[in-house]
């Protein structure tokens, strides 16, 4: 491994962790830039991972003002500072996220994620997007495919009892040990736009419900122009029917997206701190395994339950890029 | 809440997030308040305090368990089984956790199945296989304390060397020929002693034995002749004054060899003053360079790969694997359940993995719960039995090798038949004090009330408000090797104890108190569960009984990953999705145990 070695201070700082992942990883995470857009709970406990691992710097991107709705599930926004004078999400949980780990640079960008240019992105090596529009989501992911060096790119939502992550490594290549020997893997992961455009019955049979659930949600608020989690149960009608159109032409089964979950994730889109905790903490580990190049990573949808309790990983790919 | 490490902060967080209004939280760490409007209750203190009672358990809707280490979890377990208040069990290393539901006579409690036992060695073992800080105590502890690692030489034939102190410096000695002579006494010397034991290495690989000469044939003193830098003694380091940078390196014997000296030498002439009080301690940088050095000299006696400084100071200093992660994940896991148990939704608790690799797509797997072990000896009213040499065996001997260590008890009171004959306590009478410690140096056969074949003893902790009773049998021979206890307990549980493999992982740290570097030897071992196929006879019911499940194999959902031992790995689960129904059984349960190599 090229790169300087560890400083003392750090050697010291992540004893525990380097036990578990080696200096090498360490090493690489201390020199890596994360770029976050949106930040709810899931993302502040994601935060607060990578902070606690030593990643090189953090940029937080979210306008959004602090206002008491914020507050629920973000730990990093502390109820005491009733006067935020206008501040932003990102500015508040960067004060908070400073305070956890002072060798990680933690600094706000203003504006919208969706008017930076490619350029921007290129400073990063893993971007994590949440709380955006389907549109917004797919155009960041495209920006940071025509990077000649890769982004590692995450999308994340959490609603009620119910979190969905998406990760796209684009083509990535790591070494693992089997056995006594180390052999070279390579996955091929599909962009987000192609990952949901796989016709639904090109898909395992036993696909997470989950999967279809968001789907049709993301493309309801999507029609209808409104942000992610600004649904009630006065959609329910509209949400049918566009299941029963989403079904009809992917030849899937209405009875694989049950009434009672669509209705779940329309009501309940509050964020459950659980569910933020575990989301935010296998996005962790990921976005570590993706920096540093050590251990399998998920490809390419995780869900997680609190109503059965699974956390499940799906491969959602074409057949070019399925494993 | 019990604990606020590395689990226990994320998991106030996450209550407090959750809406839980009152928390109480026992730990010896200090607790942080960010959320003004919950009341949290810090008891800055051991949770095996009396005022911790089944009266303040009975308090609690629920009981919260972060804690890292075997003893607690069992003290916690009895108390919550005494004040019937549910518990919520977690542990984590590494990317692995578990968190398990335990509610008296619903599920099985925390003890139902095999927890390995804080590890003993037998004498032998200590001294014929690689051995951690032994050797550290011999030369810079109290003298006074039995130290094993001497006791096989002393048997042998050249007595009259042996049987003195040998890891006294003599007079007239000077530093190298000390160091020389212990270094040929414990990689020479006793290794021979070792090998002419035939019979022990009829199955396993000879060692052979190392001298100083061959590996140093010249002088060694002052050979670098720089001066040492730094004069408090923190500073004092082999590593440094021989230039050696990389705590990750992996020395050569040779370079094990000069650091054992270096290190050697640096503390009789840098730290004389503590020599003869010294105890191993991770943080003492001249410590772990002497312990690695010596583990590693020995490692290369027996063929074993030798360790770097870093490694060698988490296996010696027992440094638990972490991550905030998987802390973060069982947190929220923890939270899941504690609501349900608030809601009493009993059928829907859940024991839940969390993976390294995913099994059948799972990286967090569900289990329903396991039934209490009716042969629990905690839960459930099971005597247990002991075999023992009634009139070899001292009541110490049951005191410390069972009460204390098998069945972890702190204040145990012990009685046959109506009369106590033995009983920890603050409040004692002098006189009964006396005869206590009297009691404890007596034969079983000899004491006031005679313990022989057929005594049915009952063994009590108060504090625990638990109680089991013991029926005892005479034996008169006990195996040195196999029983090194000298006495066999049974009707309890115990973790299949393999060599090579039980070791205690990542949060049970204080199960260990010893750890060999043989240990650390298995390889990398890839591993996959592998999953029957959903066979027709096992998937007809929706949510089947587990012990249907799991009869005739030992189910491992206990100690993983905290303590868990390798071997008796099967997993059972089912999946209650209403449709689904499928079964996995495996017995590879190793990727989720091992612990992970550097």
């Amino acid at each position: 491994m090229d790169g300087e070695e560890l400083t003392e201070q750090e050697t010291a700082l992540y004893d525990r962790q380097i036990r578990v992942w080696g200096a090498d990883a360490q090493r690489r995470l201390s020199k890596s830039h994360i770029l976050v857009c949106g930040l709810k709970g899931t993302v502040a406990e994601f935060c607060k991972n990578i902070v606690l691992a030593g990643v090189g710097s953090v940029t937080l991107v979210d306008d959004r003002v602090v206002t008491d709705e914020s507050l629920p599930a973000n730990f990093l926004i502390l109820p005491h500072e009733n006067h935020y004078n206008g501040k932003t999400l990102a500015e508040v949980c960067c004060d908070s996220l400073k305070e956890f780990n002072p060798m990680v640079h933690v600094a706000v960008e203003r504006g919208d994620i969706s008017t930076f240019g490619v350029e921007f992105f290129e400073k990063f090596d893993a971007a994590i997007i949440s709380c955006c529009s389907l549109g917004k989501k797919k155009l960041i992911n495209q920006k940071c495919r025509k990077l000649s060096k890769r982004v590692a790119f995450y999308t994340v939502e959490c609603r009620g009892s119910c979190g969905e992550m998406f990760v796209d490594l684009q083509d990535y290549k790591y070494s693992k040990k089997k056995l006594e020997e180390t052999i070279e893997c390579q996955i091929e992961y599909p962009s987000f736009e192609e990952a949901i455009l796989v016709p639904w019955r090109a898909l395992p049979r036993r696909m997470s419900k989950l999967y279809f659930a968001m789907r049709v949600i993301e493309q309801f608020e999507d029609v209808e122009g409104r942000n992610p989690g600004e649904t009630s149960i006065a959609d329910r009608l509209g949400v049918l029917k566009l299941r029963k159109e989403l079904c009809e032409t992917n030849s899937l089964d209405e009875s694989q997206i049950p009434d009672a979950l669509l209705e779940r994730l329309l009501t309940d889109t509050r964020e459950f701190p659980p569910v933020c905790a575990i989301i935010g903490g296998i996005l962790g580990q990921e976005v570590i395994k993706a920096i540093s190049g050590k251990g399998d990573p998920l490809k390419n949808f995780f869900f997680f339950d609190a109503m059965d309790g699974k956390g499940l990983i799906e491969d959602i790919s074409g057949p070019s890029t399925r494993s | 809440m019990v604990g606020a490490g590395g689990i226990g902060c994320e998991l106030l967080k996450t209550l407090a997030l959750s809406g839980f209004q009152d928390i109480h939280i026992v730990a010896r760490d200090a607790v942080l308040r960010f959320r003004p409007n919950i009341s949290i209750t810090p008891y800055h203190a051991n949770v095996k305090e009396s005022r911790f009672n089944v009266d303040f358990y009975k308090e609690f809707d629920v009981v919260l368990n972060g804690l890292d280490n075997l003893d607690a979890r069992r003290h916690v377990n009895r108390l919550c089984l005494a004040a019937d208040v549910p518990l919520v069990e977690s542990g984590t290393t590494g990317f692995l956790g578990q968190v398990t539901v335990h509610l008296k006579g619903k599920t099985e409690c925390y003890e139902c199945q095999p927890k390995p036992a804080p590890k003993t060695y037998p004498v032998c073992t200590i001294t014929s296989t690689p051995s951690k800080d032994l050797l550290f105590a011999k030369l810079f502890g109290d003298k006074n304390l039995e130290n094993d690692l001497n006791v096989r030489s002393s048997d042998a034939t050249n007595l009259s060397e042996h049987s003195e102190d040998v890891f006294e410096c003599r007079k007239g000695e000077d530093i190298e020929q000390y160091g020389r002579r212990i270094y040929d006494h414990v990689f020479g010397h006793n290794i021979e002693v070792a090998l002419s034991n035939e019979e022990t290495w009829k199955n396993r690989n000879k060692p052979w034995p190392i001298y100083s000469k061959d590996v140093f044939p010249d002088k060694l003193t002052k050979e670098n002749g720089k001066t040492e830098k730094g004069s408090t003694t923190e500073d004092v380091s082999a590593m440094a004054s021989l230039g050696l940078k990389n705590p990750q390196d992996v020395w050569s014997l040779a370079e094990n060899s000069r650091v054992f000296y270096e290190s050697l030498r640096l503390f009789f002439s840098k730290r004389q003053k503590e020599i003869g009080n010294l105890t191993f301690d991770k943080d003492d940088q001249l410590a772990v360079e002497f312990v690695t050095a010596a583990a590693n000299i020995r490692a290369s006696s027996f063929g074993i790969p030798l360790h770097s400084l870093f490694e060698a100071k988490g296996i010696a200093g027992n440094i638990v694997h972490a991550v905030a992660t998987t802390n973060a994940i069982i947190a929220g896991l923890i939270v899941i359940e504690a609501i349900k148990v608030l809601k009493k939704d009993s059928n829907n608790y859940r024991m839940t993995y969390c993976l390294e690799h995913p099994s059948k797509k799972l990286l967090l797997m569900p289990v329903e719960p396991y039934e209490p072990n009716k042969s629990c000896y905690v839960c459930s009213e099971t005597p247990l039995s002991l075999e023992v040499n009634t009139h070899h065996s001292k009541l110490r001997d049951f005191v410390e090798k069972i009460v204390k260590a098998k069945l972890g008890m702190n204040f145990p009171v012990i009685m046959s038949g109506a009369s106590i004959i033995y009983e920890v306590g603050e409040d004692l009478e002098e006189d009964m004090v006396a005869i206590y410690a009297a009691n404890l140096e007596k034969a079983l056969s000899e004491l006031p009330s005679p313990v022989i074949s057929g005594t049915v003893l009952t063994v009590e902790d108060l504090q625990q408000e638990f109680s089991c009773r013991i029926n005892i049998k005479h034996r008169e021979e006990f195996d040195e090797e196999k029983e090194p206890d000298g006495m066999l307990l049974s009707g309890r549980v115990e973790a299949p104890v393999d060599k090579n493999s039980n070791k205690p992982i990542g949060n049970g740290e204080s199960t260990s108190s010893a750890l060999s570097t043989e240990e650390i030897q298995e390889g990398e071992r890839d591993v996959e569960i592998q999953e029957t196929s959903e066979s027709a006879e096992n998937v007809t019911g929706r949510k089947r009984k587990l012990s249907e499940v799991s009869k005739g194999s030992i189910p491992d959902h206990s100690g993983l990953p905290d303590e868990s031992s390798k071997n008796q790995n099967q997993l059972e689960k089912l999946d209650v999705d209403d449709e689904d129904d499928e079964l996995i059984i495996s017995n590879d349960w190793e990727s989720l145990t091992k612990k992970k190599r550097l």
